[in-house]
């Protein structure tokens, strides 16, 4: 067979196409993990949280997360009487020690814990200039640090306010729903410390996780709906002064 | 093929094209990362190297399977569902290498207040004291077991 110049032209880019097949190889999967098994999921009993600061110096000691950043954190409600829109935050060193007794009297009272919401629609990685942020296979928002610029875009457009820079590396940083644990068996160094279940880890696309009976039987609402960004922290028993 | 009688200089050009082309092609060979595009607009090798990191908390599973005493003393306590590492800490170390590294020893004083010092915010049906009220200075641990604390339940030492 002749190749012309013009089968040439054909040619050329199906071969770069079928070279970078080549080039990729097989991943190496992790043993017994399977990403398609996994839809992951975080569920937030807020009735149970009693603000003790162990998920945060939990996450601290498992991700070396630097001091004065957060990956979760801890925020204490107050809402005076009927004053629904103006309610008063405090999150004093993000909860990691606790929290001070109450300035006011009276009113509503009560801790929310938050963290990256693992958006299935997330804001942050749609605004990546580079890929270096994306929703992996298994529904997990993930950073990779050897390709961010530290541009800061997805600090800014993420709704909930999740993401920082990292001091050090000058790239962005998160949760990664402990990534490296959920992987191996293993729960998030945040649900394993807390004391009450307050946070529990939860795998959507297992039918035989207590998440769908619970998402079924409880009054369970995401941070910022309007949002649309389809987060998967749920929220038992939240108050609609939570921002 | 009088259609390309004087089309020499067309030719030269689409070579010049397409010489573009392949070094474009073979540019980009080198610098798009291998797992680029492996399963989204991202370097599928990242996941790999993300759940590659190590884990500090050895989760209370493995530490059961050591200190099945302790975790039948919890189980008839109220602390059941409080998992070792959310008062010990993190003890993956400890648990790779039980006999070299030992956790450290617990200040009850510090500890039992993170949860159970009395807060508006915290929910009314969980057990709550106003720790300078409470037991005249003593350690929390001169009549609460920690891992069964309930004073009736023979917790007291």
């Amino acid at each position: 067979m002749n190749i012309t110049r013009r089968h040439l032209l054909w040619l050329l880019p199906a071969a770069a196409v079928a070279w970078e097949h080549v080039l990729s190889g097989t991943p190496e999967a992790s043993p017994n993990y399977q990403t398609s098994q996994h839809w992951w999921a975080m569920l937030i009993d807020l009735p149970n949280c009693i603000g003790c600061g162990n998920c945060v110096r939990a996450c601290q000691a498992e991700n070396d997360v630097p001091d004065g950043y957060f990956r979760t954190w801890v925020e204490r409600y107050h809402v005076a009487d009927w004053r629904l829109e103006t309610p008063q935050v405090d999150s004093p060193d993000g909860g990691k020690h606790g929290f001070p007794p109450a300035k006011e009297e009276g009113g509503k009272n009560f801790f929310v814990p938050k963290m990256c919401n693992h958006c299935a629609d997330s804001p942050c990685t749609q605004v990546c200039p580079v890929g270096a942020t994306f929703i992996s296979p298994d529904g997990v928002v993930l950073v990779d640090k050897t390709y961010c610029l530290g541009c800061r875009y997805c600090v800014q457009a993420c709704p909930y306010g999740c993401r920082f820079i990292h001091p050090k590396t000058n790239t962005a940083e998160k949760c990664t729903l402990c990534y490296h644990r959920i992987t191996k068996g293993l729960t998030t160094a945040c649900c394993e410390a807390c004391p009450t279940g307050a946070r529990k880890l939860a795998n959507l696309r297992d039918p035989k996780d207590p998440i769908h009976e619970f998402l079924k039987t409880h009054s369970v609402q995401v941070l910022k709906p309007h949002m649309a960004t389809y987060a998967k922290v749920y929220y038992n028993g939240l108050d609609g002064s939570v921002r | 093929m009088n259609l390309f009688r004087d089309a020499g200089h067309l030719f030269r050009l689409a070579a010049v094209f397409v010489a573009g082309l392949a070094f474009f092609l073979v540019v980009r060979g080198f610098l798009v990362p291998k797992t680029f595009g492996e399963y989204g607009h991202y370097r599928g090798a990242a996941l790999e190297e993300i759940a590659a990191r190590p884990v500090n908390f050895a989760g209370h599973q493995s530490c059961e399977t050591c200190h099945a005493e302790i975790a039948e003393k919890k189980g008839g306590g109220k602390h059941v569902h409080v998992n070792c590492e959310a008062c010990h800490g993190p003890q993956a170390k400890h648990a790779d290498d039980p006999g070299s590294i030992q956790p450290a020893k617990l200040d009850t004083a510090v500890l039992c207040v993170r949860c159970h010092e009395a807060n508006a915010a915290k929910p009314k049906n969980f057990p709550q004291v106003v720790s300078a009220d409470h037991s005249n200075g003593l350690a929390c641990d001169t009549c609460h077991q920690p891992h069964s604390p309930a004073i009736e339940s023979g917790g007291a030492k």
